[in-house]
């Protein structure tokens, strides 16, 4: 029976026979994360269920990211209860100061391999599709149980087939092209799916840019974002995977719920409007959006591809007056290589702060909140109401060209306008 | 498993996890904490609407964004035992089963359904009674149907924990991977 990538890769982590979307299946993780927030509330249903242990010291990563640097005591508790908990199970745990943010960091560190079932206490735990894996994002109880048993019940999900047809024109991300898709399907529309990138305008993409697309797969509510494994991907996985892995693809007689074409040629840079990411217009409808806070960084695209697009912006230019800028590098791996570039000292001479990592004011943690009425350009994933700040601050999301480029015009204009000025 | 109660409508669709308990508050862990955070960035005012018989009814895409389980943690905490939706996003619905909190999509009911009508839910009948008109659900599948009856994944866990399915091969202490 011919199958999904999806399909193979639940198939391979169960006991059942075979499988079809809707079945109600235990699977395997291969991988189990949590963080700061979700760890600890996790732990708590861990002893309640009566476990002791985890199923497999070895494949249970823990992060703190979401509250590093501490904001308060409270925060601070919390990494302490995750740092201590690590020791006592013997599980890795990345701290503050060495690590990062978590799903840059775990795809970084070669934990996320083809194929692979990674069960995570983050939403945006469907970053990891970028690199093939079942990359999902679970609750705490799930966690939980995840960390005891080393499985989470699960229905098979049917495939949405995405299909980048084209090739792109500049200053058009990965970003963009999630943008499209959650604009083409809606916020909703792949709620009990998942995506499958392919095409030429996939196959295109770098590693980093992947990253972008299938972090943003469950804002159109789907469980992950896959790309197949390809070549790309083995060059990238080649100094950092953990374990062996096989390129997986989807049967061509495979049965796919839906297939959406997104035609490259003509797509301009896209950005998700206030107060949801999938208000997307093209980059001349907003055009003039006066700004206040311009953030790069988060899981999505903090990543050094981003970092180079920002910086090359701002080089011999200065942040506008009326904006901060903030930059949050996704990794201290990546904050390390961007100072041997140096794009941090392009970020510091063009005015901007440069952060360490942290999931900081992209979840309206702290590090940058926004204040009443003010309105920010990110290149985060998330512009629900009040996710940043006050409850009428605006969030509009880009890519990192469009989001430094405002930075620099104060406004929204198109990164191709900035970059025609001559630098200083 | 049958549930009565009293609804209390929240109509908006693609209400997120965000405006249901924002993110500066993700720093407790204590669900009587949590409580007082509920429904904050949305309307603050409904925690005082909460009645120990409510139901929740809600729109389409409910839950949707961030993971955090914070916010059935905190319905859960007020004491409801029961939400009525258009759609739920996928790990809200996780959550909630997972907590044994009956998430329940029927849009028929939920488009007739006002606060304070009288909501009765009969899982086994596969109904929801909107003051007395009764509109049909999807079958619950019986695994989260034995979930539900154990009182969520925790209690579910302790009994897999204590009474060890022979042949199961990933139980705990099991390193056969």
């Amino acid at each position: 029976m011919p199958h999904t990538l999806v399909e193979k890769i639940l198939l391979a982590h169960t006991e059942v026979p075979d499988l079809a979307p809707g079945d109600l299946v235990m699977v395997r993780c291969d991988l189990v994360m949590a963080n700061d927030v979700s760890g600890p509330v996790a732990f708590r249903a861990m002893e309640r269920m009566g476990a002791k242990r985890v199923f497999d010291p070895a494949r249970v990563v823990m992060v703190a990211d979401h509250f590093t640097p501490a904001k308060d005591a409270l925060s601070a508790a919390l990494q302490k209860t995750l740092q201590e908990w690590c020791t006592a199970q013997g599980v890795t745990y990345y701290g503050q100061g060495r690590g990062g943010i978590e799903h840059t960091l775990l795809c970084e560190e070669g934990w996320v391999t083809p194929g692979a079932v990674i069960a995570g206490g983050d939403s945006h735990t469907c970053t990891y599709g970028a690199l093939g894996a079942f990359g999902t994002g679970l609750g705490s109880t799930d966690i939980a149980f995840c960390l005891a048993f080393g499985e989470f019940w699960q229905a098979v999900p049917a495939t949405i087939r995405v299909i980048f047809e084209g090739e792109r024109r500049p200053y058009v991300t990965g970003k963009d092209l999630i943008l499209a898709v959650i604009a083409h399907i809606g916020v909703a529309g792949g709620t009990n799916h998942v995506l499958e990138f392919i095409g030429p305008g996939a196959e295109a993409l770098s590693v980093d840019e992947r990253l972008a697309v299938a972090n943003m797969a469950v804002e159109a509510g789907a469980e992950t974002g896959l790309f197949p494994a390809d070549d790309r991907t083995a060059a990238y996985l080649a100094s950092r995977a953990r374990w062996p892995w096989k390129a997986e693809r989807s049967d061509p007689d495979a049965q796919f719920a839906q297939t959406v074409r997104i035609a490259l040629d003509d797509l301009p840079p896209l950005v998700a409007a206030p107060h949801s990411p999938g208000n997307v217009r093209p980059i001349e409808e907003v055009r003039g959006v006066r700004v206040d806070q311009v953030y790069i960084g988060n899981c999505a695209n903090g990543t050094l591809t981003d970092l180079r697009q920002a910086a090359e912006v701002l080089r011999g230019r200065r942040v506008h007056p009326r904006v901060r800028m903030i930059v949050v590098p996704a990794t201290y791996t990546i904050y390390r290589q961007a100072l041997r570039e140096g794009l941090i000292e392009t970020f510091l001479e063009a005015g901007a702060v440069v952060s360490p990592p942290t999931c900081g004011a992209c979840f309206g943690g702290h590090m940058g909140v926004l204040a009443s009425g003010e309105r920010a350009v990110t290149t985060t994933n998330r512009n629900f109401r009040g996710r940043m700040g006050a409850p009428d601050a605006e969030v509009y999301l880009s890519n990192a060209w469009v989001a430094a480029a405002a930075a620099v015009a104060g406004e929204i204009v198109h990164p191709a306008d900035v970059l025609s000025e001559a630098r200083a | 498993m049958i549930l009565e109660g009293t609804a209390l409508v929240i109509p908006q669709d693609d209400v997120d996890t965000d405006v249901l308990y924002p993110g500066p508050y993700l720093n407790i862990v204590e669900p009587e904490q949590m409580k007082s955070y509920l429904f904050e960035g949305l309307d603050p005012s409904l925690r005082s609407q909460l009645r120990p018989d409510t139901i929740l009814v809600v729109g389409r895409n409910f839950g949707c964004g961030s993971s955090r389980e914070h916010v059935p943690l905190a319905i859960k905490a007020w004491g409801i035992r029961c939400l009525v939706g258009k759609s739920f996003a996928r790990i809200f619905y996780r959550n909630c089963m997972n907590l044994g909190l009956l998430a329940i999509t029927c849009p028929a009911a939920v488009e007739v359904a006002h606060t304070g009508s009288h909501l009765r839910i009969d899982t086994e009948a596969g109904t929801v009674d909107v003051d007395g008109q009764p509109f049909p659900i999807p079958r619950i599948p019986p695994f989260l149907v034995d979930l539900l009856a154990a009182g969520g994944l925790e209690a579910w866990a302790r009994r897999r924990l204590s009474e060890p399915e022979p042949g199961r091969a990933r139980d705990q202490g099991d390193k056969a991977r």
